[in-house]
């Protein structure tokens, strides 16, 4: 067993980065504000003494951007074209809408339009999702809308433990992942492997958090833990639930969702995103597709209303799935 | 002989005949090409290189070839055949067979070539600018004294992401050439009608960035003027902007099939005086390098040589449908099925 340390979602991330950067020349971080400001969420606190220099007009390994999306996530995937392996900070997945034609039209079809010839390793990674109060424009979750492309990976990991050695993996593969990280986890704590720079977390597996037989409760992100506080409700009235930690988007780990469910015969899925369309749906309509002989209840959703997300904080709390909102589905699933 | 030999970059006699063998090549390619797609063999959106061939070949000629990096959009054939891309294999990609630089995944506007220093062939038009930049990141990350030439056509040239490219280019020191292939024409616009000022050399300027225009008609004066700036960038490690004046004979792409809604068949025919391969053709003769019947020959040769690339391409197979869901991932394919 690896010693452990208490870190947070934010620290842990951050050792991720750190370990990959020393451990491959290769891999260097680009965003706005990451260097000098430390990064918007602070993610990056410490990297531009580390890796270059204050005072660079830039720094090759940690470099400060202008604000130019798009122009940003091109370098990067050339750079990646040309073998680096760029790790690109959105300050907030809502602003890497100006960048989704690099990513989509460019990044994610490069290894099919040149039949495998020219790979692109880079990772783009970001806060995504309502922080608080940020309103309409600062609070997309794009997980789902980078989910649906083919060649992209998206994982969105809900602890400290997952999300640094998803970071590592992310690094390591060949291809394009987006990370998606809930500004709500930044600040909660779990334990990580200390000093085993060899762990990582593989991409394309589900973890089930807390083991149950009567419901399964699949979300991703900072909607597991929601799922996991709503499991200890439900134990208190003799329901045992179990929580189903998606993880990897894409790939989807459907062997793990679908055990549980055929386990438990009744499912919930949560995700924070816009409940249209968003990636929850998609889950479950596999769900439905693949397990309706085990099923005694329909596959239920909770989702964000589908609303643009409002200021006022009443409106905001309303529009993010919390507890409450699990809990109600639970009941119309016995 | 050639009175170049003293001047600066030498340029012999030899690569004189070089050049006009390549863009001679270059032409009939293009044309097997309009065959291929008349006939149905090539679908899709395809642009031809016809009348713009000095330019990419002045160009391509004054790099690094395999070393340096080149990218271009979606208007691509030259660019391959002149870094020694297999003409066979692009023709096959064209066609959209196995046998093709992207086993028929790519088409016309997707040829790539890295191991030639080719980085495509991309169909957003300014879309594939940054990436070029991103080739020349990683030169200088590693130390490296590569450049690149990154294309992209007068209409690219007013895309968003084309400046904010810029901007990091300059901001980063970044290798990497800028080169504007001014053809008069974005699709059915006409330069002055998408160009607020239509002096495009202008545009490197507000990014502390070497900028000038120059004559990509005359292969000679393309050649010089590009090992100049080569030499430059290589020198230096900083970007440049060049903006090159060429025009196309041919239509926007195999789909336009009405040039007179944007220009007279007047228009064309002055242009047809400026046809590079022409003026190559007369400076070789009236400077006795090679004489009427030489070229002739070389003429029939290429012609040849275009007609039996497209009959070889042919006989590659089309992909197996089974190879629709290689090479999404390194290592993955997504969900299976309808
Ligand atoms: C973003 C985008 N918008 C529109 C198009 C359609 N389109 C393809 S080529 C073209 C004209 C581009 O002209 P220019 O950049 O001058 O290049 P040229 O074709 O002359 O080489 C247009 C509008 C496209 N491919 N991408
Ligand atoms: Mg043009």
């Amino acid at each position: 067993m690896p010693n452990m340390i208490e870190l947070s979602y934010r620290e842990a991330l951050q050792k991720g980065i750190v370990e990959e950067m020393e451990r491959d020349q290769n891999v260097f971080l680009m965003g706005e504000d990451i260097g000098r400001y430390q990064g918007t969420f602070k993610v990056t606190r410490g990297l531009v003494e580390k890796f270059g220099q204050r005072d660079n007009r830039y720094n090759l390994r940690i470099l400060d951007t202008p604000i130019t999306e798009a122009g940003f996530a091109g370098i990067a995937t050339g750079a990646a074209m040309a073998g680096l392996r760029p790790i690109v900070e959105f300050m907030t997945m809502s602003f890497s809408i100006l960048a989704l034609d690099q990513i989509i039209n460019h990044t994610a079809k490069i290894h099919y339009m040149t039949n495998g010839v020219v790979k692109c390793p880079i990772v783009f990674r970001g806060p995504g999702g309502a922080a608080k109060q940020l309103s309409a424009q600062h609070s997309h979750s794009m997980e789902g809308w980078y989910a649906h492309v083919p060649g992209l990976k998206v994982l969105a990991p809900s602890t400290p433990a997952d999300v640094y050695g998803m970071m590592k993996s992310a690094v390591r593969d060949d291809n394009p992942v987006i990370l998606y990280e809930n500004p709500g986890l930044y600040a909660i704590k779990g334990m990580v492997p200390e000093d085993d720079a060899a762990f990582t977390v593989p991409i394309g597996k589900a973890a089930i958090l807390r083991e149950g037989k009567d419901i399964s409760l699949v979300g991703y992100s900072r909607m597991t833990q929601i799922n996991l506080e709503v499991a200890e409700l439900l134990a208190k009235d003799g329901i045992d639930a179990e929580v189903v930690d998606v993880r990897s988007l894409l790939p989807l780990d459907t062997e793990t969702i679908y055990a549980s469910v055929k386990k438990t015969h009744r499912a919930v899925v949560v995700y924070e995103d816009w409940r249209s369309g968003g990636f929850g749906a998609e889950i479950a309509a596999r769900i439905g597709e693949d397990c309706f002989d085990d099923l005694d209840a329909p596959v239920l959703r909770v989702g964000g209303l589908n609303v643009p997300m409002p200021y006022a904080r009443n409106l905001e709390l309303q529009c993010i799935p919390d507890a409450d909102d699990v809990l109600a589905a639970v009941r119309k699933a016995f | 002989m050639s009175n170049l030999t003293e001047e600066f970059p030498s340029i012999s006699s030899n690569d004189l005949k070089q050049y006009l063998r390549e863009m001679l090549f270059i032409r009939r390619f293009e044309e097997q090409c309009n065959i291929a797609y008349r006939a149905g063999l090539a679908g899709g959106y395809m642009h031809t290189y016809i009348g713009m061939e000095a330019l990419a070949s002045g160009w391509i000629n004054s790099i690094r070839k395999g070393y340096d990096y080149v990218i271009t959009a979606y208007r691509d054939h030259a660019h391959a055949l002149l870094l020694g891309t297999d003409a066979v294999a692009v023709m096959a990609e064209i066609i959209g067979r196995k046998g093709g630089t992207a086993g028929g995944k790519g088409g016309s506007m997707h040829i790539y070539d890295p191991e030639n220093g080719f980085y495509g062939g991309w169909g957003i038009v300014g879309g594939h600018v940054p990436l070029g930049a991103g080739l020349a990141y990683a030169a200088r990350y590693r130390n490296e004294d590569r450049v690149v030439l990154n294309f992209m056509g007068d209409g690219a040239a007013n895309q968003g992401v084309v400046y904010e490219t810029l901007n990091m280019a300059s901001l980063y020191d970044l290798p990497c050439i800028f080169i504007v292939e001014n053809n008069e024409f974005a699709m059915g616009t006409r330069l002055e009608y998408h160009a607020a000022d239509p002096e495009l050399w202008k545009r490197g300027q507000p990014y502390n960035m070497k900028c000038e225009r120059v004559d990509g008609m005359d292969v000679i004066q393309m050649r010089k003027d590009a090992q100049r700036i080569i030499d430059w960038v290589r020198e230096n490690q900083k970007p440049y902007w060049v903006e090159v004046m060429t025009y196309r004979y041919a239509g926007h792409g195999a789909a336009d099939n009405d040039r007179q809604l944007y220009r007279t068949k007047e228009e064309e025919e002055v242009a047809w005086a400026r046809d590079p391969i022409a003026r190559l053709r007369k400076y070789l003769i009236e400077n006795n390098i090679m004489s009427e019947e030489a070229i002739e020959a070389v003429e029939a040769e290429t012609e040849a040589e275009a007609l039996a690339v497209l009959e070889k391409a042919k006989e590659s197979p089309f992909p197996d449908t089974d190879e629709v869901y290689d090479n999404i991932y390194t290592d993955m394919t997504p969900e299976k099925g309808h």
